[in-house]
């Protein structure tokens, strides 16, 4: 049994976000890449997760992050004109036009989810996107909306599928 | 309703089409349902009143393809727009199908109640083709009727404005009914994919319970996947058990086609779709 009681020392900890990152492999990756072989400094509250293109990012992916608990999601690819595969970026951002105004109309604020263009030579502009999303969020607090959402009446996973 | 029957019958004893998908009867008399005439015989069953509130192009995409022949359907003006949004979508050609178009005077929402402006859904309050804009044949006559104030546009601005809190608590409590019939999907004329998203279990995108976690997920992926492609017959709404006002979803997606792209889906067969093409120009601001 657990005696201490978890919330009181949880309060006084400073929040930390979680910030999920979906990245393409050619341009943002590899700029993220970069900016660990320069030695940039940058907060470590992103997971950063690879994908081929903007153009493989389902917006389930995205639901899915905030099911997993993220408090902020970041999404990042090549420049327009950049693209790896020439169009998957613009097709990425026609659907996202939609799928931004879909999580507003549902109560998800925008400062939950971000966009941005960073090339494979952008280190430095990496280091700054993401430290200033996880600024935002941390500003923003826990996304406890959707924390509950997860919690309250879903069922649990089972053991296996569970890995932190 | 005599001329469409004849018209049917027509399409069939020629074999024009090889099926008439209307509305027949049910067998209480009082409402209509789905029925499908395969020989002139039937297609004299066939009728058309204002409890046809189905959207039958859904079965377009449902029902196998005749071997010889067309798939012979009854539109009301706005169902032909589901249809022209399937030959957007290269689900359907043009000479696959056998229109036949009815002037329409309105439907009710609620098909137990009798006609009137107080029973009327948004589609008919908005409408603008009460004459059938494409058809092989028309028929009937259209009458004007009392268009009420509309109560989906009214919603809308209730939610617009609220906080994003108190959204995200009114969709809570909305979808925390939902019961995963999926009635939503089986109804919509535009969701005719063969294994929908929600049912793929490797791996499981959606949680297929129905917890508000699941229902979240499958209430917002289901508007994205008709977004910019819903074409607002709202059957989707209607055929939800659970009363989930979904349409204050896919009209806000339709919005956004209206105002960023100045496109509506299914009115221009030729007209390459929406989130299936894209342009340089589109809106790049939310980017940093
Ligand atoms: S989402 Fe609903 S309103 Fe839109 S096309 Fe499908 S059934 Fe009709
Ligand atoms: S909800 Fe999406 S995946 Fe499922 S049938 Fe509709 S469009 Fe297809
Ligand atoms: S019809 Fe209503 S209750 Fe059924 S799955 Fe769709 S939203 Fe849920």
């Amino acid at each position: 049994m657990n005696f201490i009681n978890d919330d009181i020392f949880m309060a006084e900890e400073k929040f930390e976000p979680k910030i999920t990152c979906f990245v393409c492999n050619w341009c943002t990756y590899t700029g993220a890449d970069l900016a660990g072989t320069s030695r940039l400094k940058q907060q470590t509250n992103a997971r950063l997760i690879r994908v081929p293109c903007t153009g493989r990012i389902d917006p389930v992916f995205i639901i899915k992050a905030f099911e997993s608990g993220a408090d902020g999601v970041l999404v990042s690819g090549c420049h327009p004109a950049d693209c790896h595969y020439n169009t998957g970026n613009y097709h990425a951002r026609r659907r996202w036009i939609f799928f931004r105004e879909l999580l507003k109309q549902v109560g998800i604020p925008e400062s939950r989810l971000h966009f941005s263009w960073v090339s494979a030579s952008e280190g430095k502009k990496w280091v700054d996107v993401v430290n200033g999303v996880i600024d935002t969020v941390r500003k923003e607090g826990p996304f406890e909306d959707y924390h509950k959402v997860n919690t309250e009446f879903a069922f649990p996973e089972p053991e296996e599928a569970v890995c932190s | 309703m005599q001329e469409l029957i004849q018209a049917a019958q027509a399409a069939l004893t020629s074999k024009e089409a090889a099926f008439i998908i209307g509305y027949a009867l049910t067998p209480d008399g009082k409402k209509t349902r789905p029925f499908i005439a395969r020989t002139p015989d039937e297609a004299a069953k066939l009728v058309f009143n204002h409890t046809c509130a189905h959207n039958l192009a859904v079965y377009l995409t449902r029902i196998a393809k005749p071997k010889e022949g067309k798939m012979g359907i009854v539109a009301k003006g706005c169902d032909t727009r589901a249809i022209v949004a399937l030959i957007q979508e290269n689900k359907i050609t043009r000479d696959q199908v056998y229109i036949i178009g009815v002037n329409c005077s309105g439907v009710t929402a609620d098909v137990t109640l009798p006609f009137g402006a107080d029973n009327l859904p948004s589609k008919c309050i908005m409408c603008q083709v009460q004459v059938p804009p494409v058809s092989d044949v028309l028929v009937g006559t259209a009458a004007p009727y009392d268009k009420p104030k509309d109560a989906v546009t009214e919603r809308m601005q209730l939610l617009e404005a609220m906080n994003e809190h108190e959204r995200f608590a009114f969709w809570a409590s909305e979808f925390e009914k939902c019961i995963k019939c999926y009635a939503c999907r089986q109804t919509c004329p535009m969701c005719y994919c063969e294994q929908c998203i929600v049912d793929k279990t490797v791996p499981r995108w959606i949680e297929s319970s129905a917890s508000l976690r699941g229902n979240f997920s499958w209430n917002m992926i289901r508007a994205f996947h008709l977004a910019g492609r819903c074409i607002g017959c709202g059957e989707c709404e209607r055929a939800c058990p659970m009363d989930i006002p979904l349409m204050l979803l896919n009209r806000k997606m339709g919005m956004v086609a209206m105002q960023q792209f100045n496109y509506r889906h299914g009115v221009n067969p030729e007209e390459p779709t929406l989130v299936g093409s894209y342009n340089m120009q589109d809106n790049n601001e939310f980017f940093k």
